[in-house]
């Protein structure tokens, strides 16, 4: 391994280097707005409108044609292909639309789950097939980065060894051949929330899948300045009995973050996972108010937890335009504030109950 | 992998955390004093003094005799087992002389460097048998760290993958018998300064052994906040022709341990390997003045860097005793200004024209 064939050029990385930091730039996270088609049908369905292409282009169209101030909260926009190449009323393209208001623009690049045979109803990711033809076709397209993301599960078997390091391996593979087209790589490890498992069993998993996975973009050679990360919080499982509080969240994820993550990334955009709005809002902004360091950003890539209101809002009518525009503005300076650690949770102060916990982390 | 069985108590990993903090407390470092009794020789030749017990004994006592002004610059003093129980002229053991000026007594534990058969001349490195016991004794007998050196070097085809593998596991094995025994493992993993090989290729060499390493001390369970990483600085090969300034192995240095060294470890105390003492002062102050965000105290575990002008005042003479002191403290508080980036040189300007040279991390 002795000798170096470098795999991009200072240019290349400093462009790479660029986007990432342009994305998750102080108070800013990213809209994950790239649900598929089947996984629109669910969202849509909850609020009784039918999964037609126009429907899915008209709520898209309520999120990018905000305000321009949405760009003090949101860095960056994740699109599914579809997306891409819709258009506003207006017949103005997504992408400009988004890129005008100085939003980075973004793709989901796999194509879903495939199972590992042999496992425990385990799965690994596929999409690499011509994946460097599509990187360099998005690139021309407007987007400058992509996500990718492998899915993990807690149970009493689970993860094995093989899925940890196979899911790793292909986040490896995604990632250096993103950054090869000028496409700063999302890499995203989600270990479900499913299950029974407490706080500290997701933290002893989270710890060894985040180590395998900078192992292998460290034999990939990826350039890590130019990743950024989008992993679960710790969390117990759903149906834990044990309740923890956004303090020990807060404190369970940033160890187990410090142990794992090199301090050249970036930042570190949270999936939401299950949580509601409010509670993803809460937990990120407990993050952001711990005491322990915190060399990289810590900020939001949100789904759900960015557009429920704005759904609910909608609910198809062309007529609820501005309350569904108002909801996302709200949620997304919600979250612009937690990313910042100035999220005043309405009801207690919870300062008291912040200093306290923290001597709790020798436990972790 | 999927449940984790503790290795450590709460209230070990809290005492092992303390442990490493107090070494590498801000403006402190390692006096590395663990010579051999055949590198004792080597040192002894060079100013004719003979190799002896006493001789020994007595040039050990020079340095620990130091007055209280190394108690701001030295944190830790890494003994060889011979040294654990030796005694001052007045009778009082070294290692009690070291614990009252409040500064942590470490032990050198491996047992030296073996072949890899089928390498072009690689080596591992032994000392595991019964190191359980080995470490159980010496934290009895005052030692509350462990040292163990592993060696890779770079030629045409080295490091092989199978001595970066090797290396990494046999650290991460010691680095978990010693945690198991309260002592904080100091993990060193040299690559040597021999060739002609330039500062890119060290990088490069360093960035892969150091994720070997780290992915090893996680695969073994090992809690990185009580350990602390002993490594070289990223520089060029001895016989490199191109001259390379401090700011520039300074960026690549850290550069280097952002990729691979998660924040979660504590410290990094540099190795000196051959350089010169004024050379390893000056070098350790641009890496503290690195414009790249350090979450870990970057400092320094010198042998020959703190002891040079020492050894060559003493010569043998006890009447030169207090003068080689003194030389050893001058060292000492040079190093612990270097430890907080305020060593201003010896006399050349170094410290504001080498603001000015530091290039653009795109380029490592």
């Amino acid at each position: 391994m002795t000798h170096q064939f470098p795999a991009l050029s200072p240019e290349q990385k400093k462009a790479l280097s660029d986007i990432a930091q342009r994305i998750v730039a102080s108070g800013k996270g990213i809209l994950a707005a790239d649900e598929s088609v089947g996984t629109m049908g669910n969202r849509l369905q909850r609020i009784n409108v039918e999964n037609t292409e126009e429907n899915r282009r008209a709520f898209r169209e309520i999120l990018f044609s905000s305000d321009a101030s949405i760009n003090q909260s949101i860095g960056g926009v994740i699109l599914f292909h579809e997306t891409l190449y819709q258009k506003d009323s207006s017949g103005k393209p997504f992408p400009t639309l988004i890129k005008e208001k100085g939003i980075v623009v973004g793709i989901k690049l796999d194509k879903g789950t495939a199972p590992l045979a042999g496992t425990n109803g385990e799965t690994t990711i596929q999409g690499l097939d011509g994946l460097a033809e599509r990187c360099a076709q998005y690139k021309k397209d407007g987007v400058d980065f992509g996500k990718w993301r492998a899915v993990l599960k807690i149970t009493s078997t689970t993860p094995s060894q093989l899925a940890i390091q196979e899911n790793a391996n292909t986040l490896a593979r995604y990632a250096s051949i993103c950054q090869q087209h000028g496409l700063v790589p999302i890499v995203e490890p989600e270990i479900l929330p499913d299950g029974d498992h407490d706080l500290q069993r997701c933290q002893y998993v989270t710890e060894k899948v985040l180590a395998a996975v900078y192992k292998a973009l460290n034999d990939h050679h990826v350039y890590l300045e130019g990743t950024l990360l989008k992993p679960n919080m710790v969390t117990a499982g759903h149906s834990c009995p044990k309740k923890y509080t956004p303090q020990d969240v807060a404190v369970a994820t940033i160890t187990t973050l410090l142990r794992t993550v090199p301090a050249a990334v970036p930042g570190i955009c949270f999936l939401s996972g299950g949580q509601s709005e409010e509670e993803a809002s809460v937990n990120l902004n407990a993050m952001n108010q711990s005491p322990l360091p915190k060399p990289w950003k810590l900020t939001f890539s949100y789904g759900r937890a960015l557009q429920a209101s704005a759904l609910a809002a909608w609910v198809g009518k062309s007529e609820n335009k501005k309350a569904a525009q108002e909801a996302f503005r709200k949620r997304a300076q919600i979250n612009s504030l937690a990313c910042r650690g100035q999220y005043i949770v309405s009801g207690k102060t919870d300062t008291a109950a912040t200093q306290s916990l923290f001597t709790a982390s020798y436990t972790y | 992998m999927t449940h984790q069985y503790l290795a450590l108590t709460a209230e070990q990993k809290k005492e092992l955390s303390d442990i490493a903090l107090r070494i590498v407390a801000p403006g402190k470092g390692i006096l590395a004093a663990d010579e051999s009794v055949g590198h004792m020789a080597k040192r002894l030749n060079q100013i004719g003094v003979e190799n002896t017990e006493e001789n020994r004994r007595l040039y050990r006592q020079i340095l620990f005799s130091a007055d209280s002004r190394v108690k701001k610059c030295i944190g830790g003093v890494i003994f060889f087992h011979e040294t654990m129980y030796q005694k001052a002229d007045d009778g009082t053991p070294f290692v009690q002389m070291i614990k009252d000026k409040g500064i942590v007594v470490g032990i050198k534990v491996d047992k030296g460097v073996v072949p890899l058969a089928g390498t072009d001349g690689e080596t591992t490195t032994q000392g595991l048998d019964g190191l359980s016991e080995r470490c159980a004794q010496y934290k009895k007998d005052g030692a509350d760290f462990a040292k163990w050196r592993c060696v890779l070097k770079i030629s045409d085809n080295t490091p092989s993958a199978l001595a970066i593998m090797e290396n990494a596991n046999v650290l991460a094995r010691y680095a978990s018998i010693c945690q198991q025994n309260g002592i904080v493992p100091i993990v060193e993993p040299e690559i040597l300064p021999d060739g002609d090989h330039d500062l890119k290729r060290c990088q490069y060499v360093t960035e892969k052994v150091l994720a070997a390493v780290y992915k090893a001390l996680s695969d073994h369970h090992v809690y990185l906040e009580g350990t602390l990483l002993k490594p070289n600085m990223v520089t060029p090969g001895h016989s490199c022709p191109t001259k390379y300034s401090p700011e520039e192995i300074a960026m690549a240095t850290v550069t280097a341990l952002r990729r691979t060294v998660p924040p979660a470890v504590p410290g990094v105390t540099f190795l000196s390997g051959g350089q010169s003492e004024e050379e390893a002062s000056i070098n350790l102050n641009a890496i503290n003045t690195c414009p790249l965000m350090r979450p870990w105290a970057l400092t320094f575990s010198y042998g020959r860097a703190l002891q040079a002008s020492a050894l060559n005042a003493w010569r043998g003479q006890s009447d030169n005793a207090n003068a080689a002191t003194e030389e050893f403290v001058k060292r000492a508080e040079v190093n612990g200004l270097a430890a907080l980036g305020k060593y201003e040189g010896s006399g050349d300007d170094s410290g504001a024209a080498g603001q000015s040279l530091y290039v653009a991390n795109h380029a490592y």
